[in-house]
């Protein structure tokens, strides 16, 4: 084996995961602090540590944006008992939320967050095929959740892991097949290769369209977001398919939630907008000097923050969809919108060759 | 009766969801907008802004001074007897007691404890106490770090209930009893 690969890879892994845990905990903050704003509150301003009130003008400045607040939070998960109920069916239960975070953490793995630094890649995995990768992995999300549905033996947190076993698998389609005009467009299926491309030609939102708003739309359902937040709508199912778990578990199912709309959003960023390009400055050439690396990686990231915004922001938005209008809009309306999508472009190359 | 609701069947517009993704946009940005820039927030920063309470609010019974600064209360234990959560109890001061520290009253209590985590606040003991001294004022968030800390003593409630000037006794009952002489209301 070659041991720089090895250590290498373990860098970036263990970055990858710690940026991606990073952006999933203030996320929540910023969710907290959006929807405040959208609800004419103030939001988290006041938790910080003993030394903080010391630090003058900026002290209280990141108080009142609750700067602190995740760390709190984080606590918390970790301090609050972690409680088994009685009748789980208990090895499901504990590997419920295992398999739930896993597959969000494994998506990152084949996302190119920058260019190159020195020698090496700035991706976990440079996969030929790595959008069926993806898909593959992001597939077994569900499990996590159907799993937490049964080992609870509670109605509630079963009739979530039905309808988020219902919802994902419905959504997946429109979501592979939205995709397929890019891989059309870009004649790749290396992630790499499809930045590169985009590079030259152009972000590939201006030439799919169609796809981008499909694959946005099949990503709200896919991580369970508002307006297709039916497997933990609070109004009717308590909590969903968490409704039995505390403390860490229920921590764990939380952070997969958002290292999904990051890993999500990391996907978008790389399919639709150029990943860590920029059309200007040179910034489109994988980067020579340490700076130019670092900098595509904030570009990655600022991108990805974007995305994730508006996430949040369309969970403030839109009240929820009932079940038979999501089914409805998943099959009867993007899975056609898709096939004609993929007819329309496949058509529309060939007319250009 | 069943009643049939006429629904306008959605036009193609706004089956599209444009319509409604547009509006949610719209009303978002506008709310957002207003309590960023605009400091529109409905949120009360509790601990430094107070709600103004409106004047027959039911608080914390504390007892009272007179005028003079004589404990107004006599140990009749008529507020103990009427209390519900049984949250007062006072210790009269016996045949050998302390006697009041004003002219016109026999006695005074020896103890007169309020537990805090008892009361519920209800006002019986101001509306039976004769001698009007004990009120419920504007206290509502008492804490303490034990429970004998909830348990308030003679010294701390007069402390907290002040002094009310004049003698109102009898006052309110006289004209409660000259409303009832005309009872049937004079047009």
């Amino acid at each position: 084996m070659d041991w720089n690969f090895i250590i290498f890879s373990i860098v970036k892994i263990a970055l990858a995961i710690g940026v991606l845990h990073a952006i999933a905990a203030y996320a929540v903050l910023v969710e907290r602090k959006v929807s405040a704003w959208i609800q004419d509150r103030v939001g988290p301003n006041r938790v910080a540590p003993p030394f903080v009130k010391y630090i003058p003008v900026l002290g209280p400045i990141l108080t009142r944006w609750g700067i602190f607040q995740p760390l709190a939070d984080g606590l918390k998960f970790m301090l609050k008992e972690d409680f088994t109920p009685a009748g789980v069916r208990k090895m499901y239960f504990w590997l419920a939320p295992a398999l739930a975070i896993i597959p969000s953490l494994l998506v990152i793995a084949v996302i190119p967050f920058g260019s190159q630094m020195g020698n090496q890649k700035m991706v976990i995995a440079d996969l030929n095929v790595g959008i069926l990768y993806t898909f593959g992995i992001v597939s077994l999300g569900v499990y996590g959740i159907v799993l937490a549905g049964y080992a609870a033996n509670s109605k509630y947190p079963f009739l979530g892991g039905i309808r988020s076993s219902a919802q994902m698998i419905s959504y997946e389609i429109s979501m592979g097949m939205s995709v397929i005009p890019v891989f059309l467009i870009a004649g790749n299926l290396n992630l790499g290769q499809i930045i590169s491309w985009q590079a030259t030609h152009g972000w590939l939102v201006i030439y799919a369209p169609l796809s981008f708003i499909i694959f946005l739309i099949a990503s709200f359902a896919e991580t369970n977001r508002t307006p297709f937040d039916l497997p933990e709508a609070e109004t009717e199912l308590v909590g969903g398919y968490h409704t039995e778990y505390s403390s860490m578990k229920f921590a764990l199912f939380f952070l997969a939630e958002y290292s999904n709309m990051v890993a999500t959003s990391g996907m978008m960023v790389t399919l639709f907008f150029g990943g860590w390009t920029l059309p200007f400055w040179g910034l489109d050439q994988p980067a020579h000097s340490l700076v130019i690396g670092i900098l595509q990686i904030l570009i990655f990231l600022a991108k990805v923050c974007a995305l994730m915004v508006l996430f949040i922001w369309v969970r403030w938005m839109w009240p929820r969809f009932r079940y038979d209008q999501l089914m409805d809009l998943g099959w009867r309306r993007f899975v056609p919108l898709a096939l004609v999508n993929i007819l329309i472009t496949a058509v529309w190359l060939w007319m250009r060759s | 009766m069943a009643i049939v609701v006429n629904r306008k069947p959605l036009t193609f517009w706004e089956k599209l969801y444009l319509p409604a993704i547009i509006g949610g946009f719209k009303v978002t940005l506008k709310h957002a907008y207003g309590s960023l820039f605009k400091g529109k927030v409905v949120t009360m920063q509790y601990p430094e802004q107070k709600w103004t309470l409106p004047p027959d609010y039911r608080g914390a019974p504390y007892l009272v001074k007179d005028q003079e600064g004589n404990t107004k209360c006599v140990s009749c234990q008529l507020c103990e007897f009427v209390c519900p959560p049984k949250a007062i109890r006072i210790t009269p001061p016996g045949p050998a007691g302390h006697l009041a520290d004003r002219s016109n009253a026999e006695k005074m209590p020896e103890e007169f404890e309020i537990n805090f985590l008892r009361c519920i606040y209800c006002g019986l003991c101001q509306e039976v106490c004769p001698e009007e001294a004990i009120f419920l004022q504007k206290d509502y968030s008492l804490t303490g770090l034990s429970r004998e800390e909830m348990i308030y003593d003679k010294e701390k409630l007069l402390a907290l209930g002040g002094t009310v000037g004049g003698v109102q006794k009898w006052k309110h009952k006289l004209e409660e009893a000259k409303e009832q002489e005309s009872f049937p209301v004079k047009v």
